[in-house]
């Protein structure tokens, strides 16, 4: 049904922490290898050693520079689904294919009933679905739908693929509908943000600016340093101090 | 947008042949057409078969066809849907509409009624259509208030051209289908002028800043998470040179509107069957010109997420 | 210590609280069935060696994650180790020994039986063995079984081994153990948990990788400051709180100037200097003497210090003493300065003040001021002190472990350029003058280190002598002329001129000479070069061009001039079809291996560890792991250790040797689980179940410390015994940093002709320059070289982190993320040069010139260009289409860096490397970039023949779909 459900109280999602990714691309692959053999495998790679390589991922690195006034950043930025609360992906589905989770906000796709007229990637701004020429039906993110459930992993290893992997924790994983979780707190703390706010998707996901020229920069109170200035210059100090 | 033929030519054909439908379907009730078999079967005919043959390639833009069916179920939520729900119940009043012109003769009562409905459904769907275009927020150039509008006028436009052509070509053409023929040319044209216009000026307030959530300054690509092109490139990043757009805007103007409505007005002085040959020709160089409008339509509409890429 | 299990478990990395599946309908199927089995073992998609935990699915590699338990990775992968499926299924793999029929270089071989392939190879070393066992080359690439293949190459008497550490980053190995026993590298690490203000040169990727992804992690956690310090503003950089965009080869001036800030401010730690290192220690002043600048010593050869208080000469290990750090003084009629004198005289010359070196480093003075303002903040404002009591050496209890929390850490930006040694050396001389090395918050030792500095044993290979084993190891370290490698006339006695006047410290030897010197028989010809894991005729070679040049070139006769090559790798390279004869090796899970404590093993800062490989599929194709081919060529050749008394082979395989070899008694490959009933740990009895002892545990060993053993382990008592009972260190001796290096200072005195072992008098000059006790800067050779205006622009090199030391253009999803490299400009450069973004460029350097495109970037210091490294490859290989964007658009810079020194004025030309170490200088490359014409753009040159490919190679394939497999099976079930 690719009527939205009415708002329920769970949203899960990941928060991406642009301060803190080196964009190592280990989410990329981690995800890639879950997937291509979970909920929507495979995830077709066509001219895999070819001039021509294309293949399906849910979740893809780029690289940005950021240049303000304060100076400038190279950003790396990780893009997969937001799964959005208002996502058009959904509504624009013909099939019913495309859908939002009442109970957890998760947006999947129902391979069965796609009919791949990519309607839904026209749909999503954020270029988070990828279409599967070879088996013609579109796929994308499922946030790790038969991980974080999945009672044949261990209890800890219930979590996306990518947040699994992540090596420098800039992502994070859970129930961004309660204020009260850690990913809601860590999104208040650090001044997390919508991407693409004024189209109105509502995305789920958050992503935690760059600290650098901002105040929660890290610095050092540090005061200029002063040449020793008594007698003997330095030498003199070490002998002073060594005596004292 | 990648300009796929198989939608390019989507939209103009069943756009033509919902025009031409409920042109006749007005004209007909209205006593402005005879009740004759040819007309009627070339007429109803040609429209039924633009839309046929625009729903069929449609469905090659389709990665699995043989579930096209599918597609009718989420009327309540998809613009998509609801174009081919109403598609096929078009066909409905269209087909009583054609039977009764075509093998009754007839145009008045229920066939009349049937052409009002095939009318109404042919201007609902295309409705759908355009608002399968207009309600997609990532492209700025169809999120518009043109597009709607644009889908009617064109239709209205190309289904008029049609008529025009039909009547003339079986002689019958009068001067109200073929001046509001050129009328609408002309509101088409105008409408397009306009709706370029609105595209060249768009202030967009999504940018690679929001896209990413880096605010102030530039936020300029370094580097793709891939090489070569990948499915979102090829479907969403097409690009076009702004020298080659200019020249194709001004071939559409030439095709689709400007070489129309001169051959319409000489239409107005020559007799049948010179009368004929130029409303047919004004209707082939018309569509072949709404075929590149469509193409344009397409690649000149830039989605939200090139600008990951930095397009 | 280790918290809750794996790295990523803050509480918004963990599980929801309810993890049941909700009701929601829909028919998905939340709780897969993901593995049959999962077999916990050592990960070689790079050099980090992080545990993995291999899912097989109905016999197949379902997927790999990261071992939480592991203490390299704690349960994190990285990019290549998530795509470790794809190189294992690599339609590249090799399949067959393969014996070479065409010419050399064509790749066209024939398939062989391994039994062939081993008798070819037995007949031609047993004859070198008996006549000159020296002319076997024994060179192995990315190779973590050195402790084997060394050991190899000892019995069998050539003193020609080494693997590729004199190309990797010997500098960072060697400038470490020279001055602090231990090395940045990955044995040592930033004390993440405690640290408050992190330093980072010149590192990418790098070792290690994952730890340091995981460190940077805590530190952005808490807020901690990172420095980077790196041309270019990439991965690690890019979140740096402060980028520092330096000129390459400029970092020594750099952090000579804030040394100088430092001293000249008061801001060094005394107590720490007087207690750890050599600053106290009397030099002797005197010039012309042959014993001028080398240490004072006592009746019994004790270093000598001047006691301030008793105004008297002291030992200088004396714990009680008050020794003095200035002034100089005359004991016994020699006149002599503490070490620490030499250093305040040297680095408060205004010459390495901030305003002077500002310019040539491309940083601000101020900005110099204002690091240095910072370094001395955290060093001394904000002390830690771990309330935990400990003993030092000396028998003094110290009730707190008391921290300076900065941190560093440096590598191969550092490492690759000719002055790398000494700028190496001044990184830890800075961290040393703060008192920060080996203390909470500052850099880490990790276990077997800290060793003396330099360690112990001595490079062997003075007497090669038919059937004889050498007397040790190939490789160690030299503390003087008379450790040399060298014959009377000063000619190396090894094929790479290691511990040669040419590098006398290449502690790594230099894999990066021996194709050239093979070629030249220089000094003397070879008869065998057998490599692994190593692409020579490629990315791992300077000189590409001519490197494949003489590899396939002949002499008058029409004999190639090195008249056999034996090749292993599991994958066709571009280094395969220079081989006569190649021994494919098995991919990294079909194999044993151990990352073992007598080699690079996996511990970290609070405790040693070690790991193992197990096989955890079956090879599919006729292939056999490289350690159990040299093991079983070692028993066919009769080589000492590897036959019984009755010439039977010792060991069966790999596996066999890890359990039961000895290398002195009681200490093997591996250190766990040790002793008949596994009971011991470093030093025990063959264990037979040792191997599954590992398994059980998931593929490693680690011991964790006690609390007082985790810090200053150059000096803690209790740390120092553990270290002896594990064999790490002979005595339980304290670690002295050697601030003031007299190893060095001896070369000095010898090109000062003093000595038994003098270098020829063309050398003497160089030795005396560059063999400096203390760590000074010079301008990188190439640079001094060429003409600048010519070559007006530094070129680096860099793996992207999703390839980084692994072979990834093979692979089909790494190779999706990168299959073109860009020749990445300064948009201010660019714009200079009138050139635009996507423009093709020609990138000449005085060594020839390659073709590229560029992508203008903000993030790079406005004097360099740089590009991904090893993306461009050789049409035909591996396993990539003849369309591939590698081997059209994709360049290598490796064919325009020099692989020896523009000559000198006497015509010398010497290797491209560190003067010191041999280190290969990869990032001395000067170049200019000139737009090509139009016709031609779009495509890279130089191009090189197809490589034909190898018998029963199938096409790779047009599609893949792996993973289908499982989703079929999982429905076929339902």
């Amino acid at each position: 049904m690719t009527c939205l459900p009415s708002p329920g109280g769970k949203k899960l999602g990941l928060v991406v922490d642009l301060d803190t990714c080196v964009g190592c691309q280990a989410c990329v692959t981690a995800c890639k290898e879950w997937n291509t053999g979970g909920h929507m495998a495979p995830l077709t790679d066509i001219d895999p050693y070819g001039g021509h390589v294309d293949g399906v991922w849910f979740n893809r690195v780029h690289s940005y520079e950021h240049i303000t006034e304060m100076g400038g950043r190279t950003v790396n930025f990780p893009r997969s689904c937001l799964h959005c609360e208002t996502p058009a992906c959904v509504t624009v589905c013909p099939t019913g294919a495309s859908y939002k989770r009442a109970s957890d906000g998760i947006v999947l796709i129902d391979e069965d009933k796609c009919i791949g007229c990519k309607l839904c990637s026209w749909a999503c701004p954020y270029g988070a679905r990828e279409f599967d020429t070879d088996v013609g039906v579109m796929k994308k993110c499922t946030l790790c739908v038969d991980r974080i459930y999945n009672d044949n992993l261990a209890e800890g290893d219930r979590v996306p693929a990518c947040v699994a992997a992540c090596p420098t924790s800039a992502r994070h994983f859970g129930d961004l509908g309660d204020p009260q979780s850690a990913v809601s707190q860590l999104v208040a703390d650090r001044g997390g943000v919508d991407l693409m706010p004024e189209l109105g998707y509502r995305p789920t996901n958050k992503y935690l600016p760059p600290r650098a020229h901002t105040q929660r920069a890290a610095s050092v109170p540090a005061k200029a340093l002063e040449p020793v200035r008594a007698e003997g210059a330095f030498l003199g100090w070490v002998d002073r101090m060594l005596s004292s | 947008m990648h300009p796929a033929f198989s939608v390019v030519f989507f939209t103009t054909a069943t756009g033509a042949g919902y025009g031409l439908l409920a042109m006749l379907g007005v004209l007909g009730p209205l006593g402005l057409i005879a009740p004759d078999f040819w007309p009627g079967f070339v007429g109803i005919g040609l429209a039924l078969g633009l839309i046929a043959a625009g729903l069929l390639s449609s469905t090659r833009h389709l990665g699995r066809p043989e579930r096209a069916w599918r597609a009718f179920s989420q009327w309540r939520s998809s613009w998509l849907s609801r174009e081919g729900v109403l598609s096929v119940i078009t066909f409905i009043p269209a087909g009583l509409f054609g039977l009764g012109w075509v093998f009754l003769g007839r145009l008045d009562g229920w066939v009349a009624a049937a052409g009002v409905l095939a009318t109404f459904g042919a201007f609902v769907t295309v409705c759908m259509t355009g608002m399968i275009y207009a309600s997609l927020k990532p492209i700025a150039q169809w999120h518009s208030p043109y597009t709607l509008p644009g889908y009617l006028i064109f239709s209205a436009m190309s289904g008029c051209v049609l008529v025009n052509a039909l009547l003339q070509g079986f002689a019958v053409g009068s001067t109200v289908p073929l001046a509001a023929s050129v009328l609408l040319t002309l509101l088409g044209w105008g409408w397009k002028l306009a709706t370029w216009r609105h595209n060249d000026q768009l202030e967009i307030a999504t940018n690679a800043n929001t896209a990413t959530g880096l605010s102030g300054g530039t936020v300029r690509s370094l580097e793709w998470p891939h090489t070569e092109e990948n499915y979102l490139l090829k479907e969403m990043g097409f690009r076009i040179a702004r020298k080659h757009s200019a020249k194709l805007r001004r071939i559409t103007q030439a095709l689709a509107f400007a070489l129309p409505i001169l051959l319409l007005t000489a239409t107005f002085a020559l007799p049948w069957p010179f009368a004929a040959v130029s409303s047919g020709l004004a209707a082939i160089v018309q569509f072949t010109g709404m075929l590149v409008e469509r193409w344009l339509f397409f690649a000149e509409a830039k989605h939200t997420v090139t600008l990951y890429y930095g397009r | 210590m280790q918290g809750p299990r794996g790295a990523n478990s803050a509480p918004s990395q963990r599980q929801l609280a309810d993890t049941r599946a909700p009701d929601e309908g829909d028919g998905v199927d939340t709780s897969p069935d993901v593995s049959d089995s999962i077999a916990k073992t050592t990960c070689y998609m790079c050099a980090c060696r992080c545990g993995i935990d291999v899912h097989i699915k109905d016999g197949k590699i379902r997927y790999i994650n990261g071992n939480k338990d592991h203490p390299v990775n704690r349960g994190v992968i990285c990019g290549k180790g998530s795509s470790g499926i794809m190189q294992h299924y690599s339609p590249a793999r090799l399949k067959k020994p393969l014996l070479r029929t065409g010419p050399r270089g064509s790749g066209e071989f024939r398939e062989i039986e391994w039994e062939e392939a081993f008798s070819i190879a037995t007949e031609r070393l047993s004859h070198i063995r008996r006549t000159d066992p020296k002319k076997l080359a024994f060179f192995t690439g990315r190779d973590q079984s050195q402790s084997l293949t060394g050991w190899w190459a000892s019995q069998f008497g050539t003193p020609n081994f080494a693997a590729h550490g004199g190309f990797c980053s010997v500098n960072m190995a060697a400038g470490g153990l020279y001055s602090i026993g231990g090395s940045f590298w990955e044995f040592g690490e930033p004390d993440w948990d405690n640290t408050k203000y992190f330093m980072l040169f010149g590192v990418a990727e790098d070792h290690d990788s994952n730890p340091i992804k995981i460190g940077l992690g805590k530190l952005k956690a808490r807020g901690a400051k990172v420095v980077s310090i790196n041309p270019c503003r990439t991965g690690y950089n890019a979140i740096a709180d402060d980028w520092i965009g330096i000129r390459p080869g400029t970092d020594g001036l750099f952090v000579f100037a804030l040394i100088h800030e430092l001293l000249k401010a008061g801001r060094v730690d005394l107590d720490y200097l007087l207690r750890y290192t050599n600053a106290h220690v009397l030099v002797i002043q005197d010039p012309g003497a042959a014993d001028d600048g080398l240490f004072l010593r006592d009746g019994d050869s004790a270093l000598v210090a001047w006691d301030r208080v008793a105004k008297t000469s002291v030992n200088a290990t004396d714990p009680d003493a008050k020794p003095a750090l200035t002034g100089s003084f005359t004991v016994d009629g020699r006149r002599c300065v503490p070490v620490f004198r030499l250093i305040a005289d040297r680095y408060l010359d205004e010459s390495y003040a901030p305003d002077a070196v500002a310019g040539r480093c491309g940083i601000a003075a101020d900005t110099i001021r204002r690091i240095a303002a910072e370094l001395a903040h955290v060093a001394f404002e904000e002390v830690i002190e771990l309330p935990v009591a400990w003993t030092d050496w000396a028998g003094r209890r110290h009730e707190t472990i008391k921290g300076r929390p900065v941190s560093m850490h440096a590598m191969r930006g550092i490492s690759a350029h000719s002055n790398g040694f000494h700028t190496c050396r001044a990184i830890h001389l800075l961290q040393v003058l703060l008192g920060t090395v080996d203390v909470p918050g500052g850099f880490r030792f990790k276990p077997p280190y800290p060793r003396s500095a330099p360690p112990g044993p001595k490079p062997c290979g003075k007497d090669v002598r038919p059937m004889t084993p050498l007397d040790g190891m190939p490789l160690g370290f030299v503390c003087g002329p008379d450790d040399l490698l060298v014959d009377e006339a000063g000619t190396p006695l090894r094929i790479d001129k290691a511990y040669s006047w040419d590098s006398p410290l290449a502690a790594h030897g230099l894999m990066h000479t021996v194709i050239r010197n093979a070629w030249a028989g220089d000094p003397y010809p070879i008869d065998t070069l057998l490599m692994y894991m190593s692409n020579m005729a490629w990315n791992s070679s300077m000189n590409t061009v001519e490197t494949m040049a003489m590899l396939t070139d002949r002499d008058e006769a029409g004999n190639y001039r090195i008249p056999f090559i034996i090749y292993s790798d599991a994958y066709y390279s571009e280094t395969v079809p220079f081989a006569d004869l190649v021994l494919p090796d098995t991919t990294y899970l079909e194999r044993h291996d151990c990352i073992s404590l007598l080699d690079r093993p996996i511990s970290h800062a609070d405790g040693p560890g070690d790991a193992i490989r197990h096989p955890v599929v079956e090879p599919d194709r006729d292939v056999r792991p490289f350690q159990s081919v040299m093991i079983e060529l070692g028993a066919r050749l009769g080589l000492p250790g590897f036959v019984n008394d009755d010439g039977s082979a010792k060991y069966s395989d790999y596996a066999d040797y890890i359990v039961n070899h000895e290398r002195t008694p009681g200490i093997g490959p591996l250190a766990g689980w040790r002793g008949k009933e596994g009971t011991s740990i470093g030093k025990g009895e063959p264990n037979p179940d040792q191997l599954q002892r590992y398994i059980d545990n998931g593929g490693f060993w680690h011991h964790d410390f006690t609390d007082d053993q985790r810090y200053y382990k150059m000096a803690n008592r209790s740390y120092l015994d553990f270290a002896v009972q594990l064999g790490f260190i002979p005595k339980a001796e304290p670690v002295v940093f050697q601030l003031y290096s007299e190893p060095m200072q001896r070369f000095r005195l010898a090109a000062r002709g003093h000595g038994r072992v003098v270098p020829p008098e063309g050398e003497r000059r160089r030795i005396e320059t560059y063999m400096d006790p203390l760590p000074f800067w010079y301008m990188p050779f190439e640079e001094q070289a060429v003409d600048l205006e010519k070559y007006p622009l530094h070129a680096l090199t860099q793996r992207p982190m999703h390839m980084y030391h692994s072979w990834g253009s093979q692979n089909a999803w790494l190779r999706q993320i990168t299959s073109q490299n860009r020749l990445f400009v300064h948009h201010r450069t660019a714009a200079g040069l009138g050139l635009v973004d996507d423009d093709w460029v020609w990138i000449e350097s005085i060594n020839g010139k390659v073709k590229g495109q560029i992508k203008l970037v903000d993030g790079v210091n406005e004097s360099t260009v740089w590009t991904w490294n090893a993306i461009g490859k050789r049409r035909g290989s591996w396993g990539l289409k003849d369309n591939a964007a590698e081997s059209n658009r994709g360049f290598l810079l490796n064919h325009i860096i020099g692989d020896q020194t523009s000559a000198d004025a006497s015509g010398r030309r010497y290797s491209n490397s560190d003067p010191v170490t041999g280190q290969a200088a990869w990032f001395d490359l000067r170049v200019r970039i000139v737009k090509c014409a139009d016709e031609e753009a779009g495509f890279t040159e130089p191009q090189f023949e197809r490589f034909r490919q190898p018998p029963h190679f199938e096409p790779s394939p047009d599609k893949l779909t792996f993973g289908a497999e499982f989703r079929r099976a999982r429905e076929a079930a339902e």
